[in-house]
């Protein structure tokens, strides 16, 4: 019998449609005050982010405390580059973006480099030719010493690569700024600020991931916590290093350029591109690693790639989320991203279900509008129980429904799509072939 | 001879590096005792021991916790916290000298932590492992803004006043005063007397073996529950002692006051590896006087302090991922 059903996508779409349309024409014809219209783009982006931990965490396994840390730095990596655009603030318009693709290409080339020279390779064969006569920690040192200075004749050649690309591409994309019209360069220059946050993002988790995600599960989250920690000390500091980033004062006059349109479109894309990862082939390897490491490498799944690659692209939604807060507001401050904050991803995809789409964008609009509303619920004078009436919400959930809201469900065009229904003649086992080995067996 | 020829070479190498290295530490060592006087640096060595061994009290909680159900109780620094502010109502509300005041906090910061642990993390015991992660960073959320209200204790910073006069002694330039004295003191023999409960006691026994293997522990009769109540209040009375050295050492206490020193304190446990008691208690002394080294000696050091503490934890994982005294872990097929 056939199932007859709408297509998945339909009602999902018909729900994203809704809630677009209903919050864009409530706010244009003024029934949602401003407060309430941010609180709903504070919420999408807290879905962004939690989304990228999900697919680290929840999909792959990787028990990471550090997501704030990647926020951060798609937050002021694309306030760097727009607040540019704005107040020329490096002396030219494009200093702080030229800068930054530069150094992102210089840093991908190293990594290309390195990945082709084929290191690994190099020392084992130092290590065997040598093996014969040094001692093993002997034979580490002196094969590690030509991986050294391969690396740093690498990434001198990045270095000079970046400083020649910076000189291009500041003049070339000057010169594009200053021809195009207003709005079209202030939209290309946002796009542009999103994109270099989120790559940016996911550079650093892939340059802390490859290391780190060799340790053990909860090692792996110890450590990630200290990454958070040491980008919001950084942060805190940052006026020694850039004077821009105004270190524990907050880093202001950045345009607020972020939009509920914006908000819903970047993440209408990235739920699509992060659905579509997640029932490809690489996708199912990811969760395969989750389910059972050491099962899926017999099975000839690349684990320790397939780990820095969920954690890149979780760096890389990270990045994204915090590029579009950055633009909210216009303003950033160090104590946006401690780490107090930083558990409220955790927290929203361990409340969603871990593993579940749905429940995550379901939890980050529920406990972002819970904390908000808070606020305007609570009577004079109470607004302080926020954060008693938060936590003890959030035990009784936890303790009601330890799996989340959602558990691993997800719903509409999000869930896994069925098997096509065909006709598979399944094979006949005879009972007597059953028994014959049963009684073998026994 | 080639292969001689090689052979020496190579060696020779790996041993000038070995020896450049260690040469540069020593160098290192000397700079930093050369910069300020050998005088500042021995001070700053033993400000460090002092921070050490209060972040050791902490790390002990983390470590026989995490030993015992596998979990990272992030509300510990908020227990900690409330020994420092319970020692405080009985030293100024009620006048109590030093001794009563330390047995309070350390009792109540027992029954809280037993408490939180029955009802926050017993019934989750057979769910997943992130769902009392969770809970537990509930319970810390709760306790820093519950008591940071104006009717428990405030959200502002409050001048501890300390229930013993300060004196220092001036030992050839070295200042050390009672507070450090007490605080080593203290801190000595609640290890020695934690040690003897794990090492020669029954109850110390039955939590070992509860560490080891949970369900073969209660097939020799042993309440699993309670050995896992007694191992939270255990910890928490280490934290409350700790919450009162660490406000007579630094006589300003705030409801947040616990998330710095308890991360700080956890990290030591893990740099120590995990579950390791003299792991913690090395970790943690190691932590404590990096941190005051940091500080006294690094341009902009008091600015940079958590950068470098957990750059230090890093670069450790990295080197040996399990900590110190931590042992590899078995991977299960």
């Amino acid at each position: 019998m056939k199932r007859l059903s709408l297509p998945s996508w339909i009602p999902t779409l018909a729900v994203g449609l809704v809630l677009f349309l209903g919050v864009f024409f409530a706010r244009s014809t003024g029934s949602i005050s401003a407060y309430r219209y941010q609180v709903f783009q504070i919420a999408l982006i807290t879905a962004i982010s939690a989304l990228g931990l999900n697919l680290i965490y929840g999909f792959n396994g990787q028990f990471s405390l550090g997501h704030i840390g990647f926020y951060a730095i798609g937050a002021y990596g694309s306030a760097l580059i727009t607040k540019d655009y704005v107040s020329g603030w490096s002396g030219s318009k494009a200093g702080a973006l030229s800068w930054m693709m530069a150094a992102q290409i210089g840093v991908v080339l190293a990594l290309v480099c390195i990945r082709l020279l084929r290191l690994d390779r190099l020392q084992k064969r130092i290590t065997l030719h040598t093996s014969a006569y040094l001692k093993p920690h002997e034979a580490r040192v002196v094969s590690t010493l030509p991986l050294l200075a391969i690396i740093a004749a690498v990434l001198a050649l990045a270095v000079a690569v970046t400083l020649g690309l910076h000189q291009v591409l500041n003049q070339t994309l000057s010169a594009a700024m200053t021809s195009l019209p207003k709005e079209i360069g202030k939209n290309l220059v946002f796009v542009l600020a999103i994109l270099n946050g989120g790559t940016m993002a996911a550079l650093v988790a892939y340059l802390v991931g490859l290391p780190l995600l060799r340790l053990g599960s909860d090692y792996f989250g110890i450590a990630t916590l200290g990454f958070a920690i040491m980008i919001y000390t950084a942060l805190q500091n940052s006026d020694l290093v850039i004077e821009t980033m105004k270190g524990a004062r907050g880093m202001v006059a950045i345009p607020i350029w972020t939009n509920w349109s914006w908000v819903m479109g970047v993440f209408v894309l990235l739920v699509i591109l992060l659905r579509n990862l997640l029932r490809s082939s690489h996708g199912r390897a990811i969760i395969s690693v989750r389910e059972d490491e050491i099962a899926a490498q017999t099975m000839g799944v690349d684990v320790n790639q397939l780990k820095t690659l969920a954690f890149a692209v979780g760096g890389l939604f990270a990045g994204i989320g915090g590029a579009l807060y950055a633009h909210l507001y216009g303003f950033l401050h160090p104590s946006t991203f401690n780490i107090i904050k930083g558990f409220d991803p955790l927290i929203i995809i361990v409340l969603g279900g871990l593993g579940s789409m749905t429940g995550t964008v379901l939890a980050s609009v529920g406990v972002v509008v819970l904390i908000e509303e808070l606020r305007v619920i609570l009577p004079q004078g109470f607004e302080d129980w926020r954060f008693v009436i938060y936590p003890i919400i959030l035990l009784m959930v936890m303790l009601l429904r330890s799996q989340g809201i959602m558990g691993t469900n997800e719903w509409g065009w999000f869930r896994a799509p069925l098997p096509p229904e065909r006709d598979i003649p399944i094979p006949n086992r005879t009972p007597r072939a059953s028994a014959a080995t049963q009684s073998e067996d026994a | 001879m080639r292969i001689t020829l090689e052979k020496i070479g190579l060696r020779s190498l790996v041993w000038a590096i070995y020896a450049a290295l260690a040469a540069g530490i020593l160098w290192g060592i000397v700079a930093l005792i050369r910069l300020n006087g050998p005088i500042f640096f021995i001070q700053a060595i033993i400000d460090g021991l002092r921070l050490g061994f209060m972040y050791a009290l902490i790390a002990l909680g983390y470590t026989m916790v995490y030993g015992i159900v596998r979990l990272i109780n992030f509300a510990h620094g908020d227990v900690f916290m409330v020994g420092s502010f319970t020692s405080f109502y009985a030293i100024t509300r009620y006048g109590w000298s030093f001794v009563p005041a330390i047995l309070l906090a350390m009792l109540v910061c027992m029954a809280l932590n037993v408490v939180i642990e029955r009802v926050a993390y017993k019934p989750l015991r057979n769910a997943p492992r992130i769902a009392s992660l969770i809970t537990a960073i509930g319970v810390s959320f709760f306790l820093e803004y519950f008591t940071a209200l104006r009717f428990v204790f405030t959200a502002d910073f409050i001048t501890y006043r300390r229930p013993f006069e300060v004196i220092v002694w001036d030992i050839g330039g070295v200042l050390i005063s009672n507070i450090t004295i007490i605080i080593v003191g203290i801190t000595l023999a609640l290890l020695l007397s934690l040690q003897f409960i794990i090492r020669r006691t029954k109850i110390g026994k039955a939590m070992r073996a509860t560490a080891l293997d949970k369900p073969a522990a209660r097939l020799m009769g042993i309440n699993v529950d309670a050995i896992i109540s007694f191992t939270f209040g255990l910890g928490a009375a280490l934290a409350g002692a700790a919450g009162v050295l660490y406000a007579i050492a630094f006589p300003q206490i705030l409801t947040f006051m616990g998330i710095m020193p308890g991360l700080k304190a956890f990290v030591a446990a893990v740099l120590g590896g995990i579950g390791s008691i003299p792991g913690a208690f090395v970790g943690s002394l190691l932590m404590g006087t990096t941190d005051v080294l940091v500080v006294s000696f690094m341009p902009m050091g008091s600015r940079l302090r958590d950068l470098i503490a957990f750059l230090i934890l890093i670069i450790v994982f990295l080197v040996k991922p399990t900590g110190i005294f931590g042992e590899p872990q078995a991977e299960k097929v």
